[in-house]
């Protein structure tokens, strides 16, 4: 064996006893995905189930019930009646219900009569998201039973244009098949930046990075050295999130394991870079704690579009996105598991993700040759 | 119990954090850029999803309606195709989110009456977003159809809705989001500020030095928690203030009632902290339990995803999480326009996370100094 590669095995053994002893290390590695997963797998969900729906119907006849009678089989609602519409709003002010279903009490006549029977809808607006998708649901509700209110009176219902959907990927539009496989982001994104970026300013904080220094180990040698034992753990953290988002989740994984892989592989060093050149410019545990998180952890989560969608921030929000390296991966994660190897799609993200590892390889290069002097 | 000793080492506290220029920066920019980067950030409208048309059809009903689409400021039209095979791509490399097509007797079945059916294909790889777009989707053909029908002499459907959100009348994410994030940003730095104050202390081996002082656990642990409070109440009213005047969000409710849940919401953050802080050795191992409660707390809270459609068990959890309570008092205040009645149980959970995690958190401090 060579010497430097006598030294450089000394230094992963010496970083690796250190993340072995360190409980902490090995908790966010191996327990925080575990638990992050779970509580996104199940924890964190777009879709709507049981909405609770008021309804108030003045004049209780049939054409009144059954419409009413259709919400009660949805399984997007669970209705309650009111008796007034006083009382409908009274709850929603005090968010015992997210909407109010209001059949006035000429409804009936103006439906048999042939003039438009107007429904008032009221949703509680404050979380926009939910209340869009309220409506959505509601008026799905009440096309399906206008069509067979219609139906069975012995004339279609004419609509003139009507919307045939075919959704691709994720047919059922379940919420979780685009939000764990982005969760494998996140967790990395953690690992790689937020934990390197805070051991290795221990080390400056702590002095020991210059007793590393006076070593024959050389610059070089002693970064590889602390990155591989940190990427090996990285790395485990992802295929344990992968093994749960396959097995637990059943998130489909229609390409190639190899392929997700070394994709991985690459984003975790550049999150590795990142946790490197943070330590190095801080130096101090509690800044690189506060700067790893300000500038990995959450843009990771917010700018990566694993919630979000990029698409539709402003222009300038936009352009920050491209520096986010979860931008990349998400979009690879979700292609990979969902929609299988998209070679453009995967080749590009990647080249972005290398040309970023590039150039931050270069910059902890230099800002430690520096630190040298 | 002393206040003059307390007060002293209040002080202290202050001028370490705040004599650092870095700390003191950390603590001032970045929930500031946050807010500002993530208020816009952080949205789940969709403005100029592309779309490309596949439209076979030659009539005017089909231009007109995709007139209308392109219209909308939520779609806007990137490619037109004439063939099958283009489908494909386009949805695969994310060129286009939707590919919409009509077939060659589109306008001809309008005309005569028959139903003249839209064909939509959707890339589902973010279910959310899809849906989302549907449903705009779905509100101009509904438009159109209604026109469609007046201009031809044609009945409606018998029946009509008529929509109307309360509170966020035009539903913005915005709305919903902003002042989550006041929540959030002030969950992160206080907990962050009273995690570290101890087991800074205990790293530098000063902690000692405190112990051997006339103070008593109890003034430490105020004294501790006082630092905490005071910045929170600051940053809290600098952010709501950012909320009101750059964001525009309405403050419709009383501000004394919101005023009263900052408070109980700091206490129960500093309760936290300061639990965290006395059962950790290194700076390291606190920073790491303050993320392993924030992140779980933000995620519970119903700052993005509502708390309603959690399972049951994971619903039980979120009532541990002070976060949640103070998110709807934030949207309640300035959204909803509420009061202090609306808000009563919302308050007095936070009350007890508070005093239970203060007093835990006493015990801690006596525990570990034996």
């Amino acid at each position: 064996m060579s010497a430097s590669l006598r030294r450089l095995w000394g230094m992963i053994r010496k970083e690796s006893l250190q993340i072995l002893r360190d409980p902490s290390s090995i908790s966010i590695a191996f327990i925080m995905p575990v638990v992050l997963l779970l509580l996104f797998g199940y924890g964190v969900s777009l879709d709507a189930k049981n909405i609770p729906l008021g309804i108030v119907i003045e004049q209780p006849d049939t054409a009144a019930q059954s419409l009413a009678g259709a919400f009660d089989r949805s399984e997007f609602f669970h209705p309650q009646r009111f008796a007034a519409i006083q009382e409908a709003q009274q709850a929603l002010i005090e968010r015992r219900i997210d909407g109010i279903l209001w059949l006035r009490n000429d409804f009936s006549s103006r439906l048999l009569s042939g003039d438009e029977a107007p429904i008032g809808v009221f949703v509680n607006g404050v979380d926009s998201n939910q209340a869009n998708i309220t409506k959505g649901y509601i008026q799905g509700t009440w096309l399906a039973w206008l069509q067979h209110f219609s139906a069975a009176r012995g004339r279609a219902l004419d609509l003139p244009v009507s919307m045939e959907q075919r959704v691709w990927f994720n047919p059922a539009l379940s919420s979780h098949l685009f939000l764990v496989p982005g969760l494998i982001a996140i967790i990395m994104t953690m690992i790689g930046s937020l934990l390197t970026a805070m051991v290795v300013a221990r080390e400056w904080e702590r002095g020991t990075m210059e007793a590393l220094m006076v070593t024959p180990l050389r610059m070089g040698e002693m970064l590889i050295g602390k990155l591989i034992p940190y990427f090996m753990l990285g790395m485990g953290g992802m295929l344990l999130s992968v093994a749960m988002a396959l097995f637990l989740f059943n998130v489909p994984l229609l390409s190639p394991v190899w392929l997700l892989m070394l994709c991985s592989a690459l984003f975790m060093l550049v999150s590795l870079a990142i946790g490197l050149l943070i330590s190095i410019v801080t130096r101090n545990q509690f800044l690189a704690g506060q700067v790893a998180l300000v500038v990995s952890f959450l843009p990771s989560f917010l700018l990566s579009g694993f919630l979000f969608d990029i698409h539709s921030m402003p222009g300038w929000v936009q352009t920050i996105t491209y520096l986010v390296p979860a931008r990349y991966f998400v979009a690879i994660l979700q292609t990979l598991f969902l929609a299988g190897p998209v070679w453009p799609v995967i080749l590009a993200n990647a080249g972005a993700m290398l040309f970023m590892l590039l150039i931050l390889a270069t910059l902890v290069v230099k800002k430690s040759y520096k630190r040298l002097d | 119990m002393n206040f003059l000793h307390i007060f002293a080492l209040a002080r202290k506290e202050f001028l370490a954090l705040m004599r650092d220029k870095r700390s003191r920066i950390i603590i001032i920019v970045p929930p500031i850029l946050q807010l500002f980067i993530f208020g816009f950030a952080a949205t789940y409208d969709l403005n100029d999803v592309p779309v490309a048309v596949y439209n076979e059809d030659s009539g005017g009903a089909s231009r007109e309606l995709l007139a209308r689409i392109e219209g909308s400021p939520h779609f806007s039209i990137l490619y037109e195709i004439s063939n099958d095979n283009e489908i494909a791509p386009l949805i695969d490399n994310r060129e286009v989110l939707l590919v919409i097509r009509l077939d060659q007797r589109f306008s001809a079945n309008l005309q005569r009456g028959d139903p003249a059916p839209l064909q939509l294909i959707i890339d589902g790889r973010n279910s959310n977003t899809a849906m989302t777009a549907l449903n705009y989707l779905r509100d101009v053909v509904l438009d159109f159809n209604r026109e469609w029908q007046r201009e031809h002499g044609q009945t409606g459907p018998p029946v009509k809705l008529e929509m109307r959100a309360w509170y966020n009348e035009n539903l913005q994410s915005q709305w919903f989001i902003v002042p989550g994030i006041v929540g959030s940003l002030m969950l992160v730095v206080t907990l962050l500020v009273t995690a570290l104050s101890v087991a800074r202390e205990r790293e530098q081996g000063t902690f000692d030095q405190l112990l051997v002082t006339p103070l008593r656990p109890v003034e430490i642990l105020i004294g501790k928690a006082v630092p905490g409070i005071v910045i929170g109440l600051l940053e809290a009213t600098l952010i709501i203030l950012l909320m009101v005047w750059f964001f525009d969000i309405p403050l419709r409710g009383s501000i004394p009632a919101l005023y009263l849940g900052i408070l109980l919401f700091l206490v129960a953050t500093v309760g936290i902290g300061l639990m965290i802080s006395s059962i950790c050795v290194t700076q390291q191992q606190a920073i790491l339990g303050a993320f392993l409660f924030i992140v779980p707390a933000v995620i519970l809270s119903g700052f993005t995803t509502p708390i309603a459609n959690m399972p049951e068990v994971v619903q039980w959890l979120t009532y541990l999480d002070p976060l949640r309570y103070f998110l709807v008092i934030v949207r309640g205040v300035t959204l909803e326009g509420d009061s202090f009645a609306l808000l009563f149980h919302q308050f007095w959970p936070m009350a007890i996370i508070g005093a239970v995690t203060l007093v835990l958190a006493a015990w801690l401090f006596r525990h570990r100094m034996s």
